[in-house]
């Protein structure tokens, strides 16, 4: 089958104005794994994420998809504050279809499906911006795997919800990796890094300090910088 | 001041009574100050969001023109309406002048510009919060303006709103190329004028009534409208 992976980052520089926000990254996703991105405020992860899905673009270096487009559909992202539009969930997961192209006779059948698989789809006909904000992160998720992405990114998902609107979203998040979807997400929480990483990309003022399986990266950090970041906690 | 009470009555007395005359002048009212709003809006909704989204050159340079252009006279408009549309007018031929035809141009020239002002600044707060989203999913512009507009909605149907306010309470444009014809292209403002000036207070009297009961009326709906879709949609 076609892949779009792996994604390949080189000599990636990201500095708007001339500020250094990140610099000479050089990274490859292979896909397959769930990537979590961790470091203090100000490491640049949020902007990682965005040039990876193609938000911003590079100052400098290059971005490439194995599928040689340079934003392929087959990739979405969900930011921390989930953005819902004035209509219904139904509707906002049905939207990202329609931008997608997908005939207007089997929208609603797909969206109601993806809401199914986040538990909401009982909801489906609420207005979406008066759900809670666990649930409209979840109509978010639904809306992104609506869409079938080979690869999701997650910023900071679940940042400002509640403990038990953070579970039911990162059973969202597991179970979509287990569908089939490579997963990159930031997070502040090195609790849910524990939970839901596969490996672990450690971010320092703009470069990447290690990259390291979860399973080593947590009681043996490779790097000075995620040991003090370790200790802090 | 004591024909005030006595005229208040006889002016109460044309409101309850549904006075033929009086009917008619709120009637053409109406549809020449919602006929104004709808054509300025044809204009204003999609020049609005594209000063908003678009990212073209002039972009900043049309917003403070259009800002500035929010303030502008009434008789000024009036006037240059009426310069375009009299006998030796560019558009002369045309036989408007001193139809309610023309007082809707002039009424639409003097609303668009509040209504595109204010579709900008609404349209731009949403832009604010949906661009990020809306770009990650791949929205051309010309998608992501439809969505605009049609999320915000109910704001801009409290601009429209404003802008009928502005139309309906004007009246240097409306009296310079309607002419204040008595049953042709005579509305509320331009009668309440006249009548004040000829000395009949009742019927200038009811009409204020009217004028300033139905400029309260938009603005209950304006609030209501918001209060209702803040809380249904959020």
């Amino acid at each position: 089958m076609h892949t779009i992976f792996p994604l390949s980052l080189s000599g990636v520089s990201f500095a708007p104005n001339d500020v250094p926000v990140l610099a000479d990254i050089d990274l490859r996703i292979e896909g397959g794994a769930r990537t979590v991105i961790l470091g203090p405020n100000g490491a640049g992860k949020s902007v990682l994420m965005r040039l990876m899905h193609g938000l911003l673009k590079p100052t400098s270096g290059q971005i490439r998809w194995n599928a040689g487009e340079s934003r392929p559909r087959a990739q979405c992202m969900v930011f921390q504050r989930p953005v819902m539009l004035r209509r219904s969930a139904l509707a906002n997961v049905a939207y990202g279809l329609k931008l997608a192209g997908v005939p207007r006779v089997r929208r609603n059948i797909q969206a109601l499906a993806a809401l199914e698989r986040v538990g909401l789809a009982h909801l489906a006909a609420r207005p979406a911006r008066v759900l809670s904000g666990g649930e409209q992160q979840r109509v978010a998720l639904a809306r992104a795997w609506a869409l079938e992405p080979r690869i999701l990114f997650l910023d900071e998902p679940t940042a400002s919800l509640d403990p038990a609107a953070v579970r039911s979203v990162e059973q969202v998040i597991a179970d979509i990796h287990a569908a089939g979807t490579s997963i990159v997400m930031t997070t502040h929480s090195l609790g849910q890094a524990r939970r839901l990483a596969d490996e672990i990309i450690f971010l320092h003022a703009g470069r990447i300090t290690e990259r390291t399986p979860a399973a080593e990266f947590f009681p043996r950090p490779r790097s000075i910088e995620a040991q003090t970041f370790l200790e802090g906690e | 001041m004591n024909d005030l009470p006595a005229s208040l009555t006889t002016a109460l007395g044309l409101v309850a009574g549904l006075d033929a005359r009086l009917l008619d002048i709120v009637a053409l009212s109406l549809r020449v100050s919602l006929s104004a709003v709808l054509l300025a809006a044809l204009l204003a909704l999609p020049l609005g969001a594209q000063l908003a989204v678009g990212n073209f050159a002039g972009r900043r340079t049309l917003t403070v023109i259009v800002n500035g252009l929010m303030g502008l006279p009434a008789v000024v408009v009036g006037l240059l309406v009426y310069l375009l549309l009299s006998r030796a007018g560019p558009l002369g031929p045309l036989g408007l002048l001193f139809t309610p035809t023309a007082m809707v141009i002039a009424q639409a020239i003097l609303v668009a510009p509040l209504l595109t002002a204010l579709t900008r600044q609404t349209v731009e707060d949403a832009w604010h919060d949906y661009r990020e989203q809306l770009h990650s999913l791949g929205a051309t512009t010309h998608q992501a303006t439809a969505t605009l507009l049609w999320d915000t909605r109910y704001s801009l149907f409290t601009v429209m709103l404003a802008g009928f306010g502005r139309a309906i309470a004007e009246v240097g444009a409306v009296m310079i190329v309607g002419g204040n014809i008595d049953g042709v292209t005579r509305v509320m403002t331009t009668t309440i004028a006249l009548e004040t000036s000829k000395g009949d207070l009742p019927l200038a009297l009811a009409l204020g009534v009217i004028l300033v009961a139905l400029v309260l009326a938009i603005n209950a709906l304006a609030y209501v409208t918001g209060a209702w879709a803040q809380r249904k949609l959020g």
